[in-house]
C-alpha cells in the first residue's frame, strides 16, 4: 500500500473558519496523524468516515477527503454509534464541540462512552457558542460574560475530564489547539485504543471568546501551568523541569525537586493503563492556580467495546439456532394445516 | 384484496386454572387472551394439573395466543389484607381481581360490577360489598400498570384457502416483514428504538432473531433511536427505526435529515390515543398529520399504512424495498389495534416475494451524491468502504455534487427533486382497489387498521341492497396513481378515519375536485361496524 501523506486527506472544500482561530489547528494535526494511523493499522483510506454535530468545528468532515456526514445539533454521537455497530470495519472520527456533545448532545456523548462504542471523539472546547456568535456553554467558566449572561453566569461549568471518566471512560486524553505534535500523537494513541476515545481540545475562539485557555496556554506561561502526561514517564513540569506531582494523603501535591529533601523518585509515574480511575480522575480534575493542567493521555485501559459485543452475538446466536432463514422463522412454532 | 368479516372480540377471554388447564386449552380461539394466575404455577399446582414440564403454555400449545401472567392469588391476597375476611374468603375475591383486569382490558365501566355486587350481598353479606368492590378495583389498576392491551382483531375467515396457516400478530408481522427484506436485499438489518408502548414489541421481536443477522440497539432517547439508523443507513444496512407517537415527535428533526440526506430508513409509528401522553393502550389514526406535515421546511417522504395485523407484514416489506430502492425514508403507520391484534394467517412463501434492488454507486468512478436518475429523481448510494466514492452528506443544502450550496435557484431545484422522487414512487405502488360495484352512489374511503370495520360494514350495507363501495388506501404519500380515476366513478364519496379528518382534509388539498363528506371517531377505540353502516345510511339518504 502506498504511504498517505496529509494531501490526501485534505479535501477540496475552501477552510471557512476565521483567521487565527483553534480549530485550524486540530483539522491539521488529524490531516497528520491519519497517514501515520493507516500505515500502522493497515487500513484503507476509504474505510474512514467523519462525523460532525453542528457548530463551528462540525464543519471539520467537509475539509476531510473521507467519507463524511454532517449531521445535526448533538447527535453526532448517536448517529457515529449506528454508523460503527452497522458496519465494525470502519473507522469512525468524531468532531463535535463543547455545546454539541455536552449540552444539546449531553444524553448521547455519556451513554456512547458507557457502552464504549469504538469511535474516536475529538472534542473542541472553546468555552463559548460561537456559531451563534457568543453564548455561554456548559463549559463557560463561572461568572462569564457572554451575550446570554450580561452579568456573568450563576452555573458551573462541567470539566469534560470528569464527566467522561465519571461515565466509565476507557479513553481521554488533553491538549492545546497549539500542540501539533502532542496531538497527533494522542490522535496515534486513540486510534489504538479499542474502544470509544474522548480527546479534549482546549481551542480559542478569537472572534467571541478570545483568550479563552490563555492563562495555561500562553507560550511564556505554558511549561509552568501544564503538564504533559506521557506513559511511564514521571509527572515532571516546568520550564526548568523541576516541578513535579506527588501523592499527598488522598490527593495530589504539586513540589519543587530539591526543595524540602524531594527527589525525581519521590514523584509519580504515569500510568495511563492502570483501571484505577482514582487518579486518573485527580489528574484530569486540576486546575490553574492550584495544579498545571494536565495534557496528554490521562486513561488509556482496555474493555470489550459494544460494537464487537453486538457483533460477537449475532454470530454467536446464528450459529446456534435452528432458524436460518426467513421460510424456517415463518413455519416456527405453532402452525396448522387447512386442507 | 382478501375478504373476511372482523369483529372486536370480548368474549375470547379466558382464564386458566391450574386445575383445568389440559381439559380448557383445547377449547381456547386461536385469538383468545389467556389470563393466567402465575400463583398457581408452582411446583404442586403443576403436578395436580397433570402437567409434565414447567412450561405450561408451550406444554398445553397456547404460545401462540396473548398471553398474561399475573400473580393474581398474592395480589389478591395482599389487596384484601386489611379488610378483616379470613384467608379463605380472600381467595374467594380472586376471581373479582380477574374481571378488574378484563373491566380496564376491554373498556367496560365497573359500576354495572358494583351495582351487581351491591344488589348480590346486600341482604346476607352486605360485609362483602366493599372487599369485592376494592379488588375489583386494583384488578382494574393492576392491569393499567401493566398496559395489558386487548388482542383485539378476531377474524375468522368464512372460507380459508387450503396450506399451512399460524397466528400472528401486527407487530410481529412487522418485525417479520423487516426481516424478509433484509433477505431479500442482502443488506444486514439495523434497529434502533427505545421502549414506547405500543410499539415496543417490535424492538423485542427483532432482539430475538440474531440468527438471520438483526442487529438491535435500544437507545439511550428516540432521539438516539432514529440518529443511531440513520448511520446506520449511511454504512448501508436496512436501517429501520420504531416508535409510537409521542415518539415520533421527538424523531422530527431526524427525519428532517433523513430526507434532506436521502438516505432509505424505514420508520414504524404505532399509533396510539393522543396528544401528548394520551391514553397509550389504545388505538388511534391521529399521528397521520405529524407523519405528512411534522417536520421543519419542504420536508416530504413516502407515508402508507397497513390494514391487518397480517398484512403488516407485506406492508413492512413493501416499506423497506421502497425506502431502499427509491433512496429514502417510508414512515409506515400501524396503530396499537393491529399491532397487539392477531389474525390466522396462510404462511407466505419467500420464494414469491421480489428481490430488492438498491442503486448502488461503482466503486472508483465518478460519483456525485445528489446526481439523479432522470426518471425516477433516485441518488446513487455510496457506502463508506466503497473506494473512490468518497463524499460527505449532512443538512446542509448542497448541489448535485455535494458541495454546499445557498444559491436561490439551487435550493429550488432541491426542493423540487426531493418532492418529486417521492412522488415518482407511484410508479411502483399497487393501483387503487375497490371493493363492491365499479361505479355508484357511495363510495366509502379509509385507511390503515379500520379496514377490517369498514369491510364488513360494507358488506352489510351491500347485501341489505345500498349502493356502496369500498376504497381502502394502503399508500397515503404517494397516491394511488388511479386515485381520481377512481373517485370520478361514484356520486359521493365518505372518508372514514379515527381522527378529526386527517386524510380526507389531505385528500381535499390534492384533488379538489370532488366534494368529500367524511365520518370521524376520536375516542381511542376502533369503529364499530354497526356505526359504519349507520353512517352509510344516512349518507344515502
Amino acid at each position: 500500500m502506498p504511504r498517505y501523506t496529509f494531501k490526501e486527506f485534505k479535501s477540496d472544500q475552501e477552510v471557512r473558519w476565521c483567521p487565527g482561530c483553534g480549530d485550524h489547528g486540530v483539522l491539521a494535526a488529524l490531516q497528520r496523524a491519519l497517514p501515520d494511523v493507516t500505515e500502522i493499522l493497515g487500513y484503507s483510506k476509504e474505510r474512514y468516515v467523519v462525523v460532525s454535530g453542528i457548530g463551528c468545528s462540525s464543519r471539520l468532515p467537509y475539509y476531510m477527503n473521507t467519507y463524511g456526514f454532517h449531521s445535526i445539533h448533538g447527535r453526532a454521537t448517536a448517529i457515529s454509534t449506528g454508523i460503527k455497530v452497522a458496519n465494525p470495519d470502519l473507522t469512525v472520527w468524531q468532531a463535535c464541540g463543547d455545546g454539541d456533545a455536552l449540552a444539546i448532545g449531553g444524553n448521547h456523548f455519556i451513554h456512547a462512552i458507557r457502552r464504549n462504542v469504538d469511535i474516536n471523539i475529538i472534542l473542541f472546547n472553546n468555552q463559548i457558542y460561537g456559531l451563534t456568535k457568543g453564548q455561554y456553554s456548559p463549559t463557560s467558566k463561572f461568572g462569564a460574560i457572554t451575550k446570554t449572561s450580561p452579568y456573568g453566569t450563576v452555573e458551573p461549568p462541567f470539566n469534560p475530564g470528569s464527566l467522561v471518566l465519571g461515565a466509565k471512560g476507557t479513553f481521554f486524553a488533553r491538549s492545546l489547539d497549539s500542540e501539533l505534535k502532542l496531538n497527533e500523537e494522542i490522535m496515534l494513541a486513540a486510534a489504538k485504543h479499542n474502544g470509544c476515545s474522548v480527546m479534549e481540545m482546549l481551542t480559542n475562539c478569537v472572534i467571541f471568546n478570545d483568550g479563552a485557555h490563555k492563562l495555561i496556554a500562553d507560550k511564556e506561561v505554558r511549561a509552568d501551568r501544564t503538564i504533559i502526561l506521557r506513559q511511564g514517564e514521571k509527572m515532571i513540569f516546568g520550564k526548568n523541569r523541576n516541578k513535579g506531582l506527588m501523592l499527598d494523603g488522598m490527593g495530589l501535591r504539586v513540589v519543587t525537586i530539591g526543595e524540602n529533601g524531594i527527589t525525581e523518585d519521590d514523584i509519580l509515574v504515569h500510568d495511563a493503563h492502570s483501571e484505577n480511575v482514582g487518579i486518573h480522575m485527580m489528574l484530569a480534575d486540576m486546575k490553574y492556580p492550584d495544579f498545571p493542567v494536565a495534557l496528554g493521555v490521562i486513561r488509556d485501559v482496555e474493555a470489550v467495546t459494544y460494537d464487537d459485543g453486538v457483533r460477537d452475538q449475532v454470530e454467536l446466536v446464528k450459529s446456534k439456532s435452528k432458524i436460518q432463514c426467513v421460510d424456517d422463522l415463518l413455519r416456527s412454532g405453532s402452525t396448522w394445516e387447512v386442507k | 384484496m382478501e375478504q373476511f368479516p372482523a369483529y372486536p372480540d370480548s368474549r375470547s377471554i379466558s382464564e386458566v386454572k391450574a386445575s383445568t388447564p389440559r381439559a380448557n386449552a383445547k377449547w381456547l380461539k386461536r385469538t383468545a387472551m389467556v389470563l393466567i394466575d402465575g400463583d398457581t404455577f408452582d411446583e404442586e399446582g403443576l403436578k395436580r394439573a397433570g402437567l409434565k414440564s414447567d412450561d405450561p403454555i408451550t406444554e398445553l400449545y397456547i404460545e401462540d395466543r396473548a398471553i398474561i401472567i399475573a400473580p393474581i392469588t398474592t395480589l389478591t391476597e395482599e389487596s384484601l389484607k386489611d379488610s378483616g375476611l379470613d384467608p379463605k374468603t380472600i381467595v374467594k375475591c380472586k376471581n373479582m381481581f380477574t374481571l378488574g383486569m378484563a373491566c380496564y382490558i376491554y373498556n367496560r365501566p365497573m359500576e354495572y360490577v358494583f351495582k351487581y355486587l351491591e344488589k348480590k350481598f346486600s341482604k346476607k353479606h352486605p360485609e362483602l360489598i366493599e372487599p369485592n368492590k376494592k379488588v375489583l378495583k386494583d384488578g382494574f389498576n393492576y392491569a393499567a400498570n401493566i398496559q395489558a392491551i386487548p388482542n383485539t382483531y378476531t377474524v375468522e375467515p368464512a372460507n380459508q384457502k387450503k396450506g399451512l396457516y399460524r397466528n400472528i400478530t401486527g407487530n410481529q408481522a412487522t418485525a417479520w416483514g423487516l426481516l424478509a427484506a433484509s433477505e431479500k436485499s442482502g443488506l444486514p438489518l439495523f434497529c434502533g428504538s427505545y421502549p414506547i408502548t405500543p410499539a415496543t414489541n417490535i424492538l423485542e421481536e427483532l432482539a430475538i432473531h440474531k440468527s438471520l443477522g438483526a442487529k438491535t440497539v435500544q437507545a439511550e432517547d428516540e432521539i438516539a433511536g432514529v440518529c443511531t439508523a440513520i448511520g446506520a443507513a449511511f454504512a448501508g444496512n436496512l436501517a429501520v427505526t420504531t416508535t409510537s407517537g409521542p415518539g415520533l415527535s421527538l424523531k422530527s428533526e431526524a427525519l428532517g435529515l433523513a430526507v434532506m440526506t436521502e438516505l432509505p430508513l424505514v420508520v414504524i409509528d404505532v399509533q396510539r390515543a393522543g396528544p401528548s401522553t394520551g391514553i397509550p393502550t389504545k388505538t388511534e389514526q391521529t399521528d397521520l398529520n405529524q407523519a405528512l406535515y411534522g417536520r421543519n421546511g419542504e420536508c416530504p417522504m413516502v407515508v402508507m399504512a397497513a390494514h391487518s395485523p397480517a398484512g403488516c407484514f407485506d406492508a413492512a416489506f413493501n416499506a423497506a424495498k421502497i425506502a431502499l430502492e427509491h433512496m429514502t425514508p417510508v414512515l409506515l403507520l400501524t396503530e396499537g389495534f393491529l399491532g397487539n391484534g392477531s389474525e390466522p394467517w396462510l404462511i407466505p412463501s419467500m420464494k414469491d416475494y421480489p428481490k430488492i434492488v438498491p442503486p448502488f454507486a461503482l466503486p472508483n468512478t465518478e460519483y456525485k451524491p445528489y446526481e439523479r436518475d432522470p426518471e425516477t429523481y433516485v441518488r446513487k448510494w455510496a457506502v463508506p468502504g466503497m473506494a473512490g466514492c468518497e463524499h460527505r452528506v449532512g443538512g446542509l443544502e448542497k448541489n448535485h455534487a455535494g458541495v454546499l450550496s445557498s444559491d436561490p435557484q439551487n435550493h429550488a431545484l432541491m426542493v423540487h427533486e426531493r418532492a418529486m422522487k417521492v412522488e415518482k414512487v407511484a410508479d411502483s405502488i399497487p393501483a387503487l382497489e375497490v371493493f363492491g360495484a365499479e361505479s355508484g352512489k357511495l363510495l366509502v374511503v379509509g385507511w390503515g387498521g379500520t379496514y377490517g370495520h369498514l369491510l364488513s360494514a360494507v358488506q352489510q350495507a351491500r347485501e341489505d341492497g345500498l349502493d356502496v363501495s369500498l376504497a381502502h388506501f394502503d399508500y397515503i404519500l404517494p397516491l394511488p396513481k388511479n386515485t381520481s380515476e377512481v373517485f370520478s366513478r361514484y356520486e359521493r364519496i365518505l372518508v372514514c378515519e379515527l381522527n378529526s379528518g386527517h386524510f380526507v382534509n389531505y385528500l381535499r388539498g390534492r384533488l379538489p375536485e370532488f366534494k368529500f363528506s367524511q365520518y370521524n371517531k376520536v375516542q381511542g377505540q376502533p369503529f364499530l361496524v354497526q356505526e359504519i353502516e349507520e353512517a352509510i345510511r344516512k349518507n344515502l339518504q
